[in-house]
């Protein structure tokens, strides 16, 4: 273990190199209607470098076989990389210990584990639950479904014409009634940082626990659940370079303790008679059926891809290209910037006087570049702007300069057309 | 400009998104319906007068895309004057014509003003955009008081 803390060490120390990371991932080198790829739809999905693909195919071709309980040498290979991917997930966000590490399908399904968990056993009639006006429909729906079998309210933070949250009424919100906090870490349609720490530190002054919505977040900046305090913390494998299909649920072991199971099956116990069943411990308690395996192993490489360039060094890198394309966007006129937000991450909204994202993103995709178009699963934060839709680029660890540029002169191009 | 992009915004319906013919309310409509896409989130009303079988006016507003306005536009200004049969006929045509089911039996001369749309056969996320306003004006003429959604 020595000589690989050690080299990871060494490699930090290199510059960042984006073209040696363009290498890695093999889809960048594709053409879309004969033109480079520019692929800024990095927040719906991440492209996944070699070193994922590899570790997919490795495990298929050479490991697999179910984990647990197997006595076999394929279960206990297959077993041990999957047990091991944990470890690289504890390690990532540096959690205390791996039975806080649960594999879910995602974040979406992480939120609803814990609403359907947590949420029954504990939010009861006239209970209050907080969010933020800025969630993805999935740090929504999940609390109203909640909140509908329980008489209980959703309560919404709301947010300022730059996309950033109110704080001040945060605090307010707050009572003896709320039993959770669920917030996101960064918008997926703003790009908005919100003050997660700040929420956590103050809701824990009356004992409410905080759920963080951290899928924008971990690929984009360091994420270290200990020095937050959350009590969960959910992220999704695929928008950090990983599969899709694999989720991380994190939570302080003193609620997942206390928390009954959210589905019942195998791996979930430990003694099952027709009579009682005996659940199985932490996390095992909550992964019940055969999981994700290849995408368990596949997100740990992923994890030690990204840790092996370094957080820190993506973060200053994707900042640097948030910037440019800031600067450069704002130079066309009649286009708005939505989500102006102080502390923002690698999401650049937008919209075109009289031309519908629609058809700007049937145009960029003309001329190579995919981004997203639409309301982002995030209705709430259209309506609040009084838009129908946004386009959004974001940005990846892969992404250049010149790219943005390709960006900025497809979108002069549209407006010469539509003129 | 790519010669597939071209076929699909065509000057017509580029034309028509800029100045969208019949884009007003009518108050005294006697059929009208809402329409909405999901995906996209576009709304548009479409509002009619129908007398003894025949559209007298027909009318639309909201927001939507490019395409989505422009069918909205070169419908309206097709059905006035038309009977419903005939506007059940268009709206099988149009279908047909923008999910590609015409195929070989493409006939652009025949399907006249329509023809401006073949493009979006091409773009199969694009096809609920270009059919919405059809989509609404249909449940418009049976009465339907539910939204139209193209999910």
């Amino acid at each position: 273990m020595g000589t690989e803390v050690e080299s990871a060490v060494a490699v930090k120390k290199e510059k960042y190199d984006v073209n040696k990371i363009r290498d890695q991932f093999p889809i960048l080198k594709k053409k879309v209607h004969g033109k480079n790829l520019v692929y800024l739809d990095n927040a719906a999905t991440t492209q996944k470098p070699s070193q994922v693909l590899d570790v997919l195919e490795d495990y298929y071709a050479t490991k697999n076989a179910n984990i647990h309980r197997g006595v076999h040498a394929l279960s206990q290979q297959a077993t041990d990389s999957f047990e091991s991917a944990r470890i690289k997930i504890k390690q990532f966000i540096n959690a205390l210990g791996k039975n806080q590490i649960i594999f879910t399908r995602g974040t979406t399904e992480a939120i609803n584990l814990v609403a359907q968990t947590y949420g029954r056993a504990n939010v009861k009639e006239g209970d209050e639950i907080i969010i933020s006006h800025m969630e993805h429909h999935s740090n929504i729906v999940p609390w109203q479904m909640l909140c509908a079998e329980k008489n209980a309210k959703l309560k919404i933070i709301p947010i300022d014409d730059n996309g950033e949250l109110v704080y001040e009424d945060f605090e307010k919100l707050l009572n003896e009634r709320t039993k959770l906090v669920s917030i996101v870490y960064v918008s997926n349609s703003l790009g908005t940082v919100n003050p997660v720490k700040q929420i956590v530190d103050y809701a824990h002054q009356f004992n409410v626990p905080v759920l963080v919505d951290a899928a924008q977040a971990v690929n984009h900046l360091p994420v270290d659940v200990q020095k937050l305090d959350c009590d969960f913390l959910a992220f999704s494998g695929h928008k950090i370079y990983g599969p899709t299909g694999i989720g991380v649920l994190y939570g302080k072991v003193d609620l997942l303790e206390k928390m009954p199971p959210f589905q019942g099956g195998g791996d979930m116990i430990s003694k099952v008679t027709f009579e009682e069943t005996t659940y199985n411990e932490l996390p095992h308690k909550f992964e019940a059926g055969t999981p994700d395996i290849a995408g368990a192993i596949g997100l740990g490489a992923a994890i030690e891809y990204v840790s092996k360039i370094g957080i820190d060094k993506i973060k200053a890198y994707e900042t640097d290209i948030l910037n440019y394309a800031v600067e450069q966007i704002s130079k066309i006129p009649d286009l708005r910037i939505i989500g102006r937000a102080k502390e923002k991450m690698s999401v650049l909204s937008f919209v075109l006087e009289n031309i519908h994202p629609h058809d700007i993103g049937t145009f960029l995709d003309f001329e190579g570049v995919a981004i997203r178009t639409g309301h982002h699963c995030t209705q709430p934060v259209m309506q609040r702007f009084n838009i129908p839709a946004t386009s959004r680029a974001s940005f990846a660890m892969y992404n250049t300069k010149e790219e943005v540029d390709v960006l900025v002169n497809g979108l002069r191009k549209i407006i010469e057309v539509f003129g | 400009m790519d010669q597939e992009l071209k076929e699909l915004y065509q000057q017509v319906i580029l034309d028509h998104n800029k100045s969208p013919r019949n884009f007003r309310e009518i108050e005294n409509a006697t059929q009208q319906a809402e329409g909405y896409n999901p995906l996209c989130g576009d709304r548009l009303d479409v509002y009619l007068i129908v007398e003894d079988g025949i559209v007298k006016d027909v009318s639309f507003k909201g927001e939507g895309c490019a395409i989505s306005k422009a069918s909205a536009s070169v419908m309206t200004s097709l059905l006035k004057g038309k009977t419903i049969k005939d506007a059940e006929e268009m709206f099988e045509k149009f279908h047909d014509l923008v999910t590609g089911k015409l195929g070989d039996n493409l006939d652009l001369a025949e399907l006249g003003k329509l023809a401006v749309f073949a493009g979006v056969q091409e773009f199969p996320v694009r096809v609920k955009c270009a059919s919405l306003a059809w989509h609404t004006m249909m449940n418009a003429l049976k009465g339907k008081q539910e939204k139209v959604t193209t999910e």
